[in-house]
């Protein structure tokens, strides 16, 4: 059907093409290449910000047929979570007005304000398609005071870290990234430390492999951040930000799954401690 | 303006857009736990419309553009979606009625399929240290499922979006191999 210059032509075009992915490939993991990551997101940012404004609407009416079909099955679970947390929330208050070690624990927890730690709210505009690279974008970057290395919570708990930072925006590597990997501690039992990484393509598992104590882990126990920082995984967390809660103990394997408080494929508004308490 | 520049200038802004309502828009949503992934589908469509080597350049900047955008490590979707420009050129090149709709349909879940998986794969193999999930098999097929429900009215679009800058491939086959047809037989 071609003529054998059309084909050696195809053929030569096609490998000049192969051979440029394995070399950006190669590139891409030294330094040599942040400079160029750093002007992509300068340049995109801002197109990106405006193009996800412009396709708001859009993206609302069709989100809005998704949760719909979604709503009906989540009720059910919902009004179960309800009444658990209901009943939880009154032991816990009864409990509260008695128990010394649990108003201390409250003092903590009120420590742990966010507000004083520089807290920036930003909107996320650009989320990572892939369950794979687990990012999103905000539109809050380091004329904002935003650095690399800050912890990212929401309402909800632990969100992720920032990763590059321009002027305008940054970019967040979520928890549920499988490069990414803290410092976590069960809160109930504080003695059980250990590191908490994800599960690559459930952003609702979490592995919690914890290491040094006899202390056994049980399921509905809540995993905090420790505060401390290993030359594996560098972090500038403040301690006691809520990771998630256990779902499930696997004995044999020794690991612990944990889901994430934080809905990871819902962010809208996130906050970036920009003066964490370490 | 030339046909091939004609063309070339059409692709260059069909992957800008792509890319910018891909993640601008459309990885903000979720349908059946997954988010769709249009472009390997419009990666797919050009190589069925304007032939492998248009798909494969066409994969190379669309997978550029998204490795930039989200800063992911770069290269790696450039090399992925390569692969799938340039087989569903072959595909499109070497079945008898390129203008079926089986075929956009088949190419993008195959590609859709394709690109996922060797994506995985070469995330292994540059070295993810975390655990994997079963998760990740649901989480391909379903976005193999929606993006096939999206493949015929994407691959209309591309074609509408590229017009005449490709030659019509039924006409061009037509004209290469009259004899296949047994009505023009002598």
């Amino acid at each position: 059907m071609y003529d054998r210059k059309t084909v050696r032509r195809r053929r030569a075009v096609l490998l000049l093409l192969v051979a440029s992915s394995l070399i950006l490939v190669t590139a891409s993991f030294g330094d040599g290449l942040r400079s160029i990551e750093r002007g992509a997101l300068e340049v995109f940012g801002p197109i990106q910000e405006g193009a996800s404004r412009v396709l708001e609407p859009f993206r609302d009416a069709a989100g809005w047929v998704g949760d719909t079909l979604d709503a009906k099955g989540e009720l059910e679970d919902l009004r179960k979570e309800r009444d658990e947390l209901r009943r939880r929330l009154v032991a816990e208050r009864g409990a509260l007005e008695e128990n010394k070690e649990l108003r201390a624990q409250l003092k903590m927890n009120e420590r742990l304000g966010f507000a004083k730690q520089g807290a920036v709210v930003a909107r996320v505009y650009v989320r990572s398609p892939t369950v794979w690279y687990s990012t999103i974008t905000i539109d809050k970057g380091s004329s904002d005071g935003v650095r690399e290395g800050d912890p990212v919570v929401n309402g909800a708990g632990l969100v992720g870290i920032i990763r590059r930072v321009a002027g305008g925006s940054a970019q967040v590597l979520l928890i549920t990234d499988g490069n990414w990997g803290v410092q976590a501690r069960i809160n109930e039992s504080r003695r059980v430390a250990g590191i908490v990484q994800t599960a690559v393509g459930d952003p609702n598992d979490l592995r919690f492999e914890p290491s040094g104590s006899d202390d056994r882990v049980r399921e509905g126990q809540t995993v905090v951040t420790a505060g401390s920082t290993s030359a594996k995984y560098p972090s500038r967390f403040p301690p006691d930000i809520p990771i998630g809660r256990v779902t499930r103990v696997d004995e044999d394997e020794g690991t612990v799954h944990v889901r994430p408080f934080a809905d990871l494929r819902g962010l809208e508004y996130v906050e970036v401690l920009t003066e964490p308490d370490l | 303006m030339s046909r091939p520049a004609h063309l070339g200038v059409r692709l260059a802004l069909l992957a800008l857009a792509t890319v910018l309502v891909q993640t601008a828009a459309l990885s903000q949503l979720s349908l059946l736990g997954a988010t769709p992934d249009v472009a390997p589908l419009v990666v797919a469509s050009v190589g069925l419309l304007a032939g492998a080597l248009a798909g494969a350049v066409m994969g190379f900047g669309v997978g550029l553009l998204v490795d930039i955008a989200l800063l992911q490590t770069l290269g790696i979707t450039s090399l992925v979606y390569v692969i799938v420009g340039h087989w569903s050129g072959r595909i499109g090149e070497s079945v008898r009625d390129p203008q079926t709709a089986a075929l956009p349909l088949a190419a993008g879940a195959l590609g859709t399929f394709v690109a996922l998986t060797v994506f995985s794969l070469l995330q292994f193999l540059l070295g993810v240290e975390a655990p994997v999930s079963f998760e990740l098999v649901r989480q391909i097929i379903s976005t193999v499922l929606i993006n096939t429900l999206l493949a015929l009215p994407v691959h209309a679009l591309v074609r509408r979006v590229l017009g005449g800058a490709v030659e019509d491939r039924r006409r061009r086959r037509r004209r290469a191999r009259p004899g296949l047809s047994p009505l023009i037989q002598p």
